[in-house]
């Protein structure tokens, strides 16, 4: 199999999407010739050209509502919103139009639109292009969120956004975009509310989401050294949540540390959790739940500081021992 | 047709204009009717009333068609008739019936109906402005023959949304007609102290389509100018606002002391009452009598009458229902 990059990847299951159904279109800002802020649709408006690829203002109030309207009057738009961060400009309408129009509609209504949209740190880009939010959207019932970690998972899980007659916030992440995977060509969907379990072990799981998941990896690679066996989860969507996969692996594991890039103080890490301790993996337990997200701050500028505000690998081999009392 | 030497220029013909008469007496009686219920407790939650605003909900929806879309307000209910809805459906809603266009899940503020173009009341203001560009983009890409009506007031014009979604319309020369119902005041807020240009409609200079001001209580101008919008929309001339000066009769919402103006100007408002106005237009043109308009007035007054045993004879929903639709 040949491998492409997260990025390429995202392009792809897009532009093969395109290619069948005339009704999918992407809207944004810069995502024209430019290619969007992260060149993730360079080269589409050349093939697709100007209507399907529609290169927008800066209106992200305006861009998402018209994403709204055109899903429930029949096209199936995929919003790029150039950093998560401009969703508090996109949130009416994501919050209170598209999420809840089918319940408050008695069912009469469809809105089948992806809104795909780069969050996290790792670029210096500071406290207002740096943030991870999802656990806002995931609150909202009536929207799905989506969360890849690898190239494999965002194109089968884009394609699965894209089938879906839903709202789905669609979370890329920007420091995983260059990051490659084997990829098959043709067209494949990962459904929507499946875990993915990237590691099998025996004496810890780690729940980690989008980056994390990459530090969890290597956080257990280093641990195995040490004869711990780590298990790591990946629920790849927040809403649905795989809670059966989680669940078996808690209750095989008996430990578990829940880790995410945003903040967490309200984060989705905290609604895991939970969700173990009233499960059956709670009699199943040896050691308290261990949660690591972002200290509650903005994203500061200097690297340095950047790093040391969201959990690194350090931080993860700490808190897997801990469980395991060997902190 | 002329009307005391006024010309209607949409070819509307006699019979819609006896409609769109008993149109404008339904959606009058319906709002008292549930202005009557809210205050006896029969209805709960909250309503904003468009007793007053009649000629401009009856006058936009006079000149679409079937197949052409709308999104409406908070304030709502008038487009709602307007568009054709049935108002047994419509009062079973608010009595949070299962036989409501909403299955009682929506309540007043979220009247839809989708398949007949009625895209949606809204609870946000402004929110339903980026919908319909939405909507027209949809007319735009496929190639649909459909043109999209946007209500919103004049404190909605405020809202970033109205400003980035008029923008949007112009840039992309989308078929849209919005209709902004200036009834003078944003719950308390006047729109004199809240907007500093004369009339809302000079707005749509800054994105470079036209802005008519019309009297919002004049229905024949109403139909005249939107028809014009409409056809602008229909034939590829891209997107009008449409300013109707207008009032509303009732306060804001169910409770609302009207501390923020005076009951004189509330009488020379209803003094311009647009249901009269049309009444004096027909009977001097000898569209109808006097007599026959008391008639079409106690017809509406009968259905709306009727949609109350409509809605109370419809079953509640079951707490079994409770999470359906939330997803598709």
């Amino acid at each position: 199999m040949r491998e492409i990059t997260y990025s390429e990847a995202v392009r792809e299951a897009m532009e093969q999407e395109m290619r069948k159904n005339d009704d999918v279109f992407i809207l944004g800002e810069d995502i024209g010739v430019y290619g969007g802020a992260f060149g993730v649709t360079r080269g589409m408006i050349e093939e697709f050209g100007p209507e399907r690829v529609r290169n927008t203002p800066i209106s992200e109030s305006g861009i998402s509502g018209a994403a709204v309207g055109s899903a429930l009057t029949g096209m199936r738009p995929i919003v790029e919103l150039q950093f998560s961060d401009f969703i508090t400009i996109a949130m009416d309408q994501m919050v209170n139009q598209a999420a809840k129009m089918r319940y408050m509609y008695g069912g009469k209504a469809t809105v089948p639109m992806v809104l795909r949209t780069p969050s996290g740190s790792g670029t210096g880009a500071a406290a207002q292009h740096s943030q991870s939010l999802e656990a806002w959207v995931a609150h909202v019932p009536g929207l799905k969120v989506v969360q890849p970690s690898t190239a494999y998972d965002a194109k089968g899980l884009l394609k699965a956004a894209m089938d879906d007659d839903n709202p789905v916030v669609f979370y890329e992440h920007k420091v995983l975009y260059k990051t490659k995977s084997d990829v098959p060509e043709d067209q494949y969907s990962i459904p929507l509310g499946e875990a993915d379990i990237k590691r099998e072990g025996t004496d810890v799981t780690i729940v980690a989401t989008a980056v994390m998941v990459h530090r969890a990896l290597e956080a257990a690679e280093e641990l195995e050294k040490e004869g711990i066996s780590v298990e790591v989860v990946d629920p790849r969507t927040i809403v649905p949540l795989d809670e059966e996969t989680i669940v078996q692996s808690v209750s095989k594991t008996g430990r578990v540390v829940v880790v995410h890039e945003a903040v967490k103080r309200g984060g989705v890490g905290g609604e895991i959790a939970s969700m173990i301790a009233e499960s059956d993996a709670f009699d199943y337990l040896d050691a308290p739940i261990q949660r690591l997200g972002a200290l509650p701050v903005p994203v500061p500028y200097n690297p340095d500081l950047e790093k040391a505000s969201v959990p690194q690998v350090p931080d993860i081999v700490q808190s897997v021992k801990k469980t395991l009392n060997k902190a | 047709m002329e009307l005391n030497n006024v010309k209607l220029v949409p070819d509307v013909g006699k019979d819609k204009l006896v409609d769109l008469y008993k149109q404008m007496w339904t959606i009058r009686f319906f709002e008292e009717k549930v202005d009557e219920f809210f205050a006896k407790g029969e209805i709960h939650g909250t309503t904003h009333l468009c007793v007053g605003q009649e000629a401009s909900a009856s006058g936009a929806c006079a000149v679409i068609q079937e197949q052409d879309k709308i999104t409406s307000t908070h304030r709502g209910h008038g487009h709602c008739i307007a568009k054709g809805a049935d108002v047994n459906k419509m009062m079973a809603e608010l009595f949070g019936r299962t036989t409501g266009y909403c299955k009682g899940k929506g309540g007043s503020m979220h009247i839809a109906d989708v398949e007949k173009g009625n895209l949606g009341a809204n609870g946000i203001v402004g929110g339903g402005i980026p919908l319909a560009v939405g909507s027209a983009l949809t007319a735009h890409m496929k190639k649909q023959d459909y043109v999209t009506m946007c209500f919103f007031g004049d404190g909605a014009s405020n809202e970033g949304s109205f400003h980035e979604a008029l923008n949007l319309a112009s840039i992309w020369n989308l078929p849209i007609v919005f209709i902004c119902e200036n009834n003078q005041y944003g719950m308390s807020g006047p729109v004199k102290d809240m907007v500093n240009v004369k009339d809302i409609s000079e707005r749509a200079q800054s994105y470079g389509f036209p802005g008519v001001k019309v009297d919002g209580n004049d229905i024949v101008e109403m139909m005249n100018t939107t028809h014009e919008a409409v056809e602008n929309a229909r034939s590829g001339n891209g997107p009008t606002l449409i300013e109707a000066k207008t009032y509303r009769w009732k306060g804001h919402s169910k409770s609302d002391a009207k501390k923020y103006r005076t009951r004189e100007e509330e009488k020379e408002w209803k003094d311009k009452d647009p249901i009269k106005r049309f009444a004096g237009v027909l009977i001097e043109a000898g569209i109808f009598t006097e007599e026959e308009s008391k008639s079409l007035r106690s017809e509406a007054k009968q259905a709306v009458e009727d949609s109350v045993d409509f809605a109370k004879e419809g079953p509640m929903p079951a707490h079994e229902d409770l999470l359906n639709d939330v997803y598709a």
